[in-house]
């Protein structure tokens, strides 16, 4: 396993976020970090988290139980773009559930695995915020070695055409 | 036209900088709060204007700030819930992404009010794009002297931080909020003590929602008075709905309190009317936790009443014929919507959400979503409902948070209102389970 360590830039990031919380709440800055450390290594292996541990001061099993709680944290390596569907009930009113089965069907897979040419994983997540503009999904834009979060960005009133675009547009960045 | 308080000037381009947004006479509550107003005066005005929160339950804002404790050499927190994760509502994104100064300025008097030298906005973590938003925003209030020490040269300093979530629903319930902004698992506290006494790191904290931060510029500048007059009874002032589902135009609309549902659902000022030209079948007035009405009994209450769009009128009718203004997600479903196949996927979301804390919520949204699976996909049984009614009336009442009521009485509904649907479901399988297929009664669609 090679050496997991931030770069000394986004290290830099990591203590202004303690810098954020109260003396001895640096465990406050987990979240945030855990979100740094997803950008920066595209998942969080067991590794990557006992680095965030130790960078905190606190207990590795104290960073397990939170990344195993949100469901944002991709605990293995995922395809180079996730696509999370929302399948919640506004956006199933919506034809959700249609275009989970096309991307099934595009991508030859079913939701949580990834294509065979290992760009897309499938998942489905629960009600983005975007309701109004349904069916939504999100995808991760990954931007190794940035000093801040990576972009997630919405694509809403999504059609069959829009979603094939879309991919077509992602493979070719 | 309704009076727009908080996105007047929404469409204004440059209003999401610090500069266009001051041209518009933003950050004038700070000035005004900082330079003329005791923090208690600020209060007085919150607690006269009605102001009610508006992340769902409604409790009258000014009420939850006067409650909070004051001891000698603890820090005070105010926290923003920005984690909106209610299916059917999506108000503070919009607000947040188009007028990110807005909440600041709310954020910066509010906290001058309440005494907190720090205070946080909880965003979830999907919003990103967001959060990258209001850092800018931050950035440039704290380069005007609007944040940090000495704010306008008074001697009130205040660090404003974004906190992103990680993803999970149950993080926008208040106490869960403060476990996972501590850097712990979502799971919600037991009250008492309340936040007001023992909240972030154990310190007095109130937890607002978004909108409810951004109403307070207005009542500052204009006073609580003023803002009492709009808006109906004790539905003061006015209201970001989300509208979505089968209507024309689905989208946020702020309205004062009080709009006949009838006007929000079919004038063009709002929903513009059902998609198609089809028929209504029932509402989800606010957010999926509130009960499901079918379209009758949403356009006027049981008294033959037009219902209006307001915490009093909404609720007409107690759970019986009634429902909630809640968050303010209104979801419109048309005539060829399955409501067991809307409920099944509501209870899916509950079980998948529940922190897992207590048994009744975590065995019994488990529970109701594999009953409610097998009635949906042909293998239902007539005792199937009343298992089905039996386990959220055990769920609802006895859980530490009211996640379990909020899974719990989206079920009870569908089945006080739609029980002749879920027999059919039961009765006709094949019927049911033909993609596409829902049941219909022309007597429940208006
Ligand atoms: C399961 C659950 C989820 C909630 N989600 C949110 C939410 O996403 N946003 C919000 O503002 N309030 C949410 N609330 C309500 C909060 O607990 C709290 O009442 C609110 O933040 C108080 O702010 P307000 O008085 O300004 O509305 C939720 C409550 C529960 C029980
Ligand atoms: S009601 Fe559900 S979500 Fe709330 S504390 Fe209990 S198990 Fe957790
Ligand atoms: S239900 Fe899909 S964004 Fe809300």
């Amino acid at each position: 396993m090679e050496d997991v360590k931030f770069p000394d830039a986004t290290h830099r990031v990591v203590q202004q976020i303690i810098g954020r919380y109260p003396e001895g709440r640096q465990k406050s800055a987990l979240l945030p970090v855990l979100h740094l450390a997803q950008a920066e290594w595209g998942w969080l292996s067991p590794a990557v988290m006992d680095h965030v541990a130790g960078l905190l001061g606190i207990q590795p099993i104290e960073v397990y139980e939170v990344a195993t709680f949100y469901t944002m944290f991709h605990l293995q390596p995922t395809g180079k773009y996730v696509l999370e569907v929302c399948r919640t009930g506004p956006c199933c009113l919506l034809g959700a559930e249609d275009l989970i089965e096309h991307l099934e069907n595009k991508l030859n897979i079913r939701v949580g695995e990834t294509s065979a040419d290992g760009l897309f994983t499938l998942k489905t997540v629960e009600c983005l915020a975007a309701c109004g503009y349904a069916p939504v999904l999100q995808v991760q834009l990954p931007e190794p070695g940035a000093s801040s979060n990576s972009t997630y960005r919405y694509f809403e009133n999504l059609t069959e055409e829009k979603v094939d675009e879309m991919m077509e547009t992602l493979a070719r960045r | 036209m309704g009076r727009k308080l908080l996105t007047e000037h929404i469409d204004l381009p440059g209003i999401d900088t610090f500069d266009g947004y001051r041209r518009q006479g933003g950050y004038a509550s700070v000035e005004k709060a900082l330079k003329e107003m005791t923090p208690e005066a600020v209060v007085e005005e919150v607690k006269k204007s009605g102001l009610r929160g508006r992340g769902g339950a409604g409790f009258p804002a000014g009420m939850k700030w006067s409650f909070l404790a004051k001891p000698e050499g603890k820090p005070r927190y105010l926290v923003c819930n920005a984690d909106e994760s209610e299916p059917g509502t999506f108000k503070d994104r919009h607000l947040m992404t188009r007028l990110p100064h807005l909440l600041i300025e709310g954020m910066i008097t509010s906290s001058y009010a309440l005494g907190a030298r720090t205070s946080y906005i909880y965003v979830r973590g999907e919003m990103m794009g967001v959060i990258h938003i209001l850092e800018r925003a931050i950035g440039e209030a704290y380069a005007k002297g609007f944040l940090g020490k000495n704010i306008l040269g008074t001697d009130y300093s205040l660090d404003l931080y974004v906190h992103p979530g990680g993803g999970a629903y149950i993080c926008g319930e208040e106490t869960a909020l403060l476990e996972s902004l501590e850097g712990k698992r979502g799971n919600p506290r037991n009250k008492p003590p309340f936040p007001a006494v023992s909240g972030l790191y154990a310190c007095p904290t109130v937890v607002n929602n978004v909108e409810t931060i951004a109403a307070v510029p207005w009542i500052v500048n204009n006073t609580g008075d003023e803002y009492a007059k709009i808006g109906i009874g004790r539905s003061t002032g006015t209201k970001l709905i989300s509208a979505c589902g089968h209507v024309n135009q689905p989208g946020i609309y702020e309205i004062e309190l009080g709009v006949p549902v009838e006007e929000f659902l079919y004038s063009d000022e709002y929903c513009g009317g059902i998609r198609g030209g089809k028929k209504l079948k029932a509402v989800v007035a606010g957010g999926s936790s509130v009960p499901i009405l079918p379209a009758h009994l949403i356009l006027t209450t049981a008294k033959g009443e037009p219902r209006l769009m307001s915490y009093e009128s909404l609720s007409d009718g107690g759970f019986q014929t009634g429902t909630m203004l809640g968050s303010g997600g209104f979801i419109a479903l048309d005539q060829d919507s399955c409501i067991v196949r809307n409920t099944w996927n509501f209870t899916r979301f509950y079980h998948h959400e529940s922190c897992g804390q207590c048994s009744p919520c975590r065995e019994g949204t488990g529970w109701m979503e594999k009953v409610l699976h097998r009635i949906e996909h042909g293998h239902g049984h007539l005792r199937d409902i009343d298992l089905l009614v039996d386990v959220a009336k055990k769920i609802e009442g006895n859980t530490i948070c009211p996640l379990g009521d909020a899974a719990a009485w989206p079920v009870a509904s569908a089945i006080r209102h739609f029980r002749d649907e879920f027999e059919w479901h039961v009765k006709h399988p094949q019927e049911a389970t033909r993609k596409g297929a829902a049941y219909r009664n022309e007597e429940v669609l208006v």
